[in-house]
């Protein structure tokens, strides 16, 4: 599709890759598309996720080990017990970023979390859920499958990690990055605004209020999105600290509107992409997860999360 | 199909992204050419002015992973717009390179070396492409003949003018 943050899509185990207008307009007009073969990478996923450390924070570490043009014309895959346990939207927060690694896709081997996301969808397809799941199956990679790379991460020990340059694998630990102070924080975008997203940053804005060098900005993903968080009181918990909450829209993320950055200013935000410039001339982006910007914002500065759960 | 070659613009930079190239807020422009005057205008580039630098320029060398980032096309057009149809680098992010070639312009791909005998070659540097024979003549201090590697399908595409020109005519 024509944005490359389509790749967010293999998290339900499909090759979905961004291309450009060209590519979109012979692709309606003739059925066809091309791509150079890419190779794949296997990443494989260790050990668990303490809490306040989340799949965003997990893509960011990988994005650093590998660089900016680590993957680039490969398909990440991402397998492991983390990703197993990991939910739909936390898949997705893993692909959607695989592009800032330069990948064609990255991809997660569609299982029985899968079916049951899917289930509203595919329900007229499948007689049970156990009867997709066994289909799902003939997707996953062969046990002899070759990679050109292998990966292995154990995030047993993985901090909340935050970008601190103008390239997305320019990451540090939010310990390092701690006492940062910020002008504004961006809670939204295809990587992070999703209603487990909104419920992990709610989670640590109850009941406060954020700080008064902050502005605060969430824009829930979809429409849906927005609905079911007012249903569950987190809108009225974002408004309460102080937060303002917009329509849904990509937005300022690349710069376009609801939070344009001006000169100098400082954004720690959930998105996926802190180039120079993209949020607003002059401005800078420190991408983070949904919690650490909610800890952030709560205290003005950059802030680790779990000091405050 | 397009003409290729002409003064070199340098730009010393690894992962030059397509924000950087065209900021997305002139994505709503519905022309090609409205672009023009926004070339590289948040290029991160000591020394680098892009209201002065871009004048006169036919080719851009550059280094590594150009093009990375979003899939704007708008990238790719606002080089057309500005008489720039070869960019050779080092390597260049996937869906950027192909965009280029989607339009019927080059995104040549050069071994280390070769990059670093261009960037040597001082600032005043005239390119010229030989599309038959795959290689690119500069002359600077000194010159040099340099060969690069160009697929068929990518070639078929640069002479047909395009993948659409070049879909038209053959699904």
């Amino acid at each position: 599709m024509g944005d490359s943050h389509t790749c967010t899509h293999g998290a339900f185990g499909a090759f979905a890759a961004g291309v450009g207008t060209t590519d979109l307009e012979v692709g309606i007009l003739k059925g066809v598309c091309s791509f150079r073969t890419p190779e794949t990478m296997r990443i494989t996923i260790t050990g668990a996720l303490q809490d306040g450390v989340s799949a965003k924070d997990v893509i960011l570490f990988i994005i650093k080990e590998l660089t900016v043009n680590g993957a680039t014309d490969k398909v990440m895959e991402f397998v492991g017990p983390v990703v197993e346990a990991m939910s739909m939207e936390a898949r997705m927060t893993l692909c959607n970023m695989a592009i800032e690694a330069g990948a064609t896709c990255g991809i997660c081997l569609p299982d029985r979390v899968t079916a049951q996301y899917l289930w509203p969808f595919i329900k007229d397809q499948y007689d049970s859920i156990d009867l997709a799941v066994e289909d799902f199956a003939q997707w996953h990679s062969d046990p002899d499958a070759e990679y050109v790379k292998e990966m292995t991460l154990d995030v047993s020990k993985l901090a909340p990690q935050v970008t601190f340059g103008y390239k997305p694998d320019e990451v540090k630990s939010v310990t390092e990055m701690d006492g940062t102070p910020v002008d504004q924080v961006y809670i939204g975008s295809c990587t992070n605004g999703r209603i487990e997203d909104l419920r992990s940053a709610a989670r640590i804005l109850k009941g406060k209020k954020i700080a008064a060098n902050v502005r605060g900005i969430l824009s829930p993903a979809t429409p849906k999105v927005y609905s079911q968080a007012m249903e569950e009181g987190i809108i009225a918990i974002f408004m309460e600290a102080g937060f303002c909450v917009t329509n849904p829209t990509c937005g300022a993320c690349l710069g376009m509107s609801n939070g344009v950055l001006a000169e100098g200013e400082i954004c720690a935000s959930t998105t996926n992409r802190n180039f120079n410039g993209r949020m607003g001339k002059g401005g800078i982006v420190h991408l983070m997860s949904p919690l650490t910007a909610a800890a952030t914002a709560v205290q003005g500065h950059i802030t680790d999360p779990r000091k405050l759960l | 199909m397009k003409e290729f070659g002409g003064k070199a613009l340098f730009l010393d930079r690894s992962d030059i992204n397509t924000d950087e190239i065209i900021p997305a807020k002139y994505l709503t422009e519905n022309t090609k050419l409205a672009l023009q005057p926004f070339i590289l205008e948040d290029l991160k580039l000591g020394g680098f002015d892009p209201r002065k630098d871009i004048e006169g320029k036919g080719v851009i060398v550059t280094r590594a992973n150009f093009g990375c980032g979003s899939s704007r096309e708008h990238a790719v057009w606002v080089f057309e717009v500005n008489d720039i149809n070869v960019v050779i680098g080092e390597s260049f992010a996937r869906i950027f390179r192909q965009n280029m070639y989607n339009c019927g312009m080059l995104a040549i791909e050069l071994p280390k070396k070769d990059i670093e005998t261009l960037f040597g070659l001082g600032e005043a540097v005239e390119i010229a492409v030989d599309l038959a024979a795959c290689t690119i003549t500069a002359q600077g201090s000194k010159k040099v003949v340099i060969s690069f590697k160009l697929n068929e399908f990518d070639k078929k595409l640069v002479e047909a003018g395009g993948w659409l020109a070049y879909a038209d005519k053959n699904y």
